[in-house]
């Protein structure tokens, strides 16, 4: 751990470093027309050439009024010190001291970034299990019947190829025509995601064992049941886990891309309307909370695939 | 004949492969009986595997008649009639030595009480009592191979098919095993086939030694030993031994003429 800690380092002060730097072009008219209201001299004075000037150009030729490039309201790419104030502004002032925080209300605010990022779990969480669940016994299916594998393996494999963008608002448009909202069609989009890597990686798990292991059940006249419980089954732990650690993440991707249609919570529904207001900050804030989440997530998978294998006696 | 274990006639097996036809077995008839231990000798490829697998019903002859206690070798597998060894231990890594040979007596329905009592009986036979608790991976090699021994023999099958399996361990842990394997097999009273590469084990070991030779794989010889059943590690150097050793290695070297 400790040699890691040095580059990884390196590594995030020369992204923020970048990052300042790109906030003084990205941010640059806004920053110039600010200046020019507060009565600053700016060239070009007329706002239409400004408008078709290139951000560099009107950079080096202002360098003099430059200095809110990292402050704006509403910057188009705020700053990221701007970005932990938003974080901590929705987490911990909004729920110590706001009027709907947990302090005051006894509940999460639903203006805090706590309870948009519960209910994102939630959705992943569910449409993950379903994803796993479909996704395993498809693969027990598969492993088994030969029909199984050549009817329904090129679907599994097309159904990956439509993008789920395209797909998402579909499904909640026809969920919602049969009575179905809120947290079940974002955990449908979530499993639709998650089966596959589970899918893949089963099969691949519950056909590792070799001839021999086969073989030397076969000798005890073992059934399929009995061959899939006792040897294919605890075979495909690893494969499972690897599987696990991927459909998660996209679980969560499914249920961000879920609520980015409807405006009923959840982190893509802050970025949404984020864009809507021209709230940069809070999309950033929200694409923060996501990455931490998905971190959260591989995380634990990571322990409980450590408790387990440690459990089966392997590693 | 009434106590024919093992009898095959005029047995024919033919893989099919990619580059044509591969005589695995060609013509072999021999009988094997209640309690023999027989050995199966000859170069790489003459077919002792595939034999062992037809007697075990994992291969299917092409050809001849082959039963075991009178049924189809498929009728004896689902009679579950033997215990097979294979050449790699095979013990299931997520498994305890315990939980390895508890597998076959989960499959087959055993009561748990009954489980417990023949994990605990087959372990002292082949010397790992106190040994239930650990994983295979912290035993060696020669433990392992006496641990899927113990897993063969657990649940009393009257037949025990063993392919090689002392074949990857030293020649002095394989003699306390091969001195172990003729206690069990006097105390047990199994009828025993036993597929190996060294000479001096098939003699040591057995009752019966079938010389194979290969392409077509054949029977060329068939000894029965004049040895004694009870039979101390320095029999090795009587000259009854060492004369069955030769008409051993003449078998094994006028099959390999004949190519
Ligand atoms: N499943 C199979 N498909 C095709 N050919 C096979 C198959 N199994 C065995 N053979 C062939 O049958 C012949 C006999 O093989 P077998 O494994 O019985 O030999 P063996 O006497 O056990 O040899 P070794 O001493 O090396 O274990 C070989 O030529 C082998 O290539
Ligand atoms: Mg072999």
């Amino acid at each position: 751990m400790k040699g890691t800690l040095g580059p990884v380092l390196t590594v995030i002060l020369a992204i923020l470093a970048i990052w300042y730097v790109a906030c003084v072009p990205m941010n640059v008219r806004e920053v110039l027309s600010a200046a020019e209201r507060d009565g600053a001299v700016v060239t070009p004075t007329d706002p239409v050439e400004r408008r078709d000037a290139g951000a560099v150009g009107l950079v080096l030729n202002n360098t003099a009024h430059l200095g809110a490039s990292w402050s704006l309201d509403r910057a188009k790419l705020p700053a990221p010190h701007q970005i932990a104030v938003e974080l901590w502004n929705t987490t911990v002032v909004e729920e110590m001291t706001g009027r709907r925080g947990i302090v005051n209300s006894g509940s999460l605010s639903n203006r805090g970034l706590v309870y948009h990022a519960g209910i994102t779990l939630w959705a992943t969480v569910l449409g993950f299990v379903i994803g796993t669940g479909l996704g395993i016994l498809l693969a027990v299916g598969i492993v088994h019947s030969r029909t199984m594998e050549m009817s329904v393996m090129p679907w599994a494999i097309v159904s990956q190829t439509i993008p789920i963008v395209a797909l998402a608002p579909m499904i909640i448009v026809v969920l919602y025509s049969v009575g179905l909202q809120g947290m079940l069609p974002k955990a449908v989009i979530s499993a639709y995601l998650s089966f596959f890597p589970v899918v893949v990686g089963m099969v691949k798990g519950l056909r590792s064992p070799d001839q021999s292991q086969l073989d030397l059940m076969h000798t005890y006249n073992a059934s399929k049941s009995a061959v899939l419980v006792k040897l294919r089954l605890p075979a495909s732990v690893p494969y499972l886990f690897a599987s696990l650690k991927i459909g998660i993440a996209a679980s969560l991707v499914g249920a961000i891309v879920g609520e980015l249609p409807v405006q009923q919570g959840g982190l893509g529904a802050r970025m949404l309307a984020g864009s809507y207001y021209g709230q940069t900050s809070q999309i950033w804030a929200a694409l923060i909370a996501a990455a931490a989440l998905a971190a959260l997530l591989v995380w634990s998978i990571g322990a409980l695939e450590r408790r387990t294998l440690r459990r089966m006696g392997v590693v | 004949m009434t106590d024919a274990v093992i009898s095959a006639q005029h047995l024919d097996l033919t893989f099919q492969t990619g580059d044509g036809p591969v005589h695995a077995l060609r013509d072999v008839n021999l009988t094997i009986d209640k309690g023999d231990f027989v050995s199966f000798i000859g170069p790489s490829g003459c077919g002792k595997t595939t034999f062992l697998r037809c007697i075990a019903g994992l291969e299917t002859p092409t050809g001849g008649d082959l039963t075991v206690n009178g049924m189809t070798p498929d009728e004896a597998r689902k009679a579950r009639a033997y215990g097979y060894v294979f050449q790699a231990a095979g013990l299931y890594p997520w498994r305890t030595i315990g939980g390895n040979i508890r597998l076959p007596l989960e499959i087959m329905g055993f009561s748990k009480a009954d489980q417990a009592e023949r994990v605990k009986r087959v372990l002292e036979l082949v010397d790992l009592a106190g040994f239930e608790k650990k994983y295979p991976w912290q035993l060696s090699g020669g433990m392992q191979q006496r641990a899927s021994i113990a897993r063969a023999l657990a649940f009393d099958a009257d037949i025990l098919l063993m392919d090689e399996p002392f074949g990857a361990l030293d020649e002095i842990v394989r003699d306390h095993l091969n001195e172990e394997l003729l206690k069990l097999w006097a105390r047990t009273e199994k009828t025993i086939g036993f597929v190996t590469h060294s000479i001096p084990e098939a003699v040591y070991l057995s009752t019966k030694i079938v010389v194979m030779s290969p392409r077509p794989g054949r029977i060329t010889d068939v000894i029965d030993s004049p040895l004694p059943r009870e039979r101390p590690l320095d029999i090795r150097d009587t000259p009854e031994f060492i004369a069955i050793a030769h008409r051993v290695r003449e078998g094994l070297r006028a099959g390999h003429q004949e190519d």
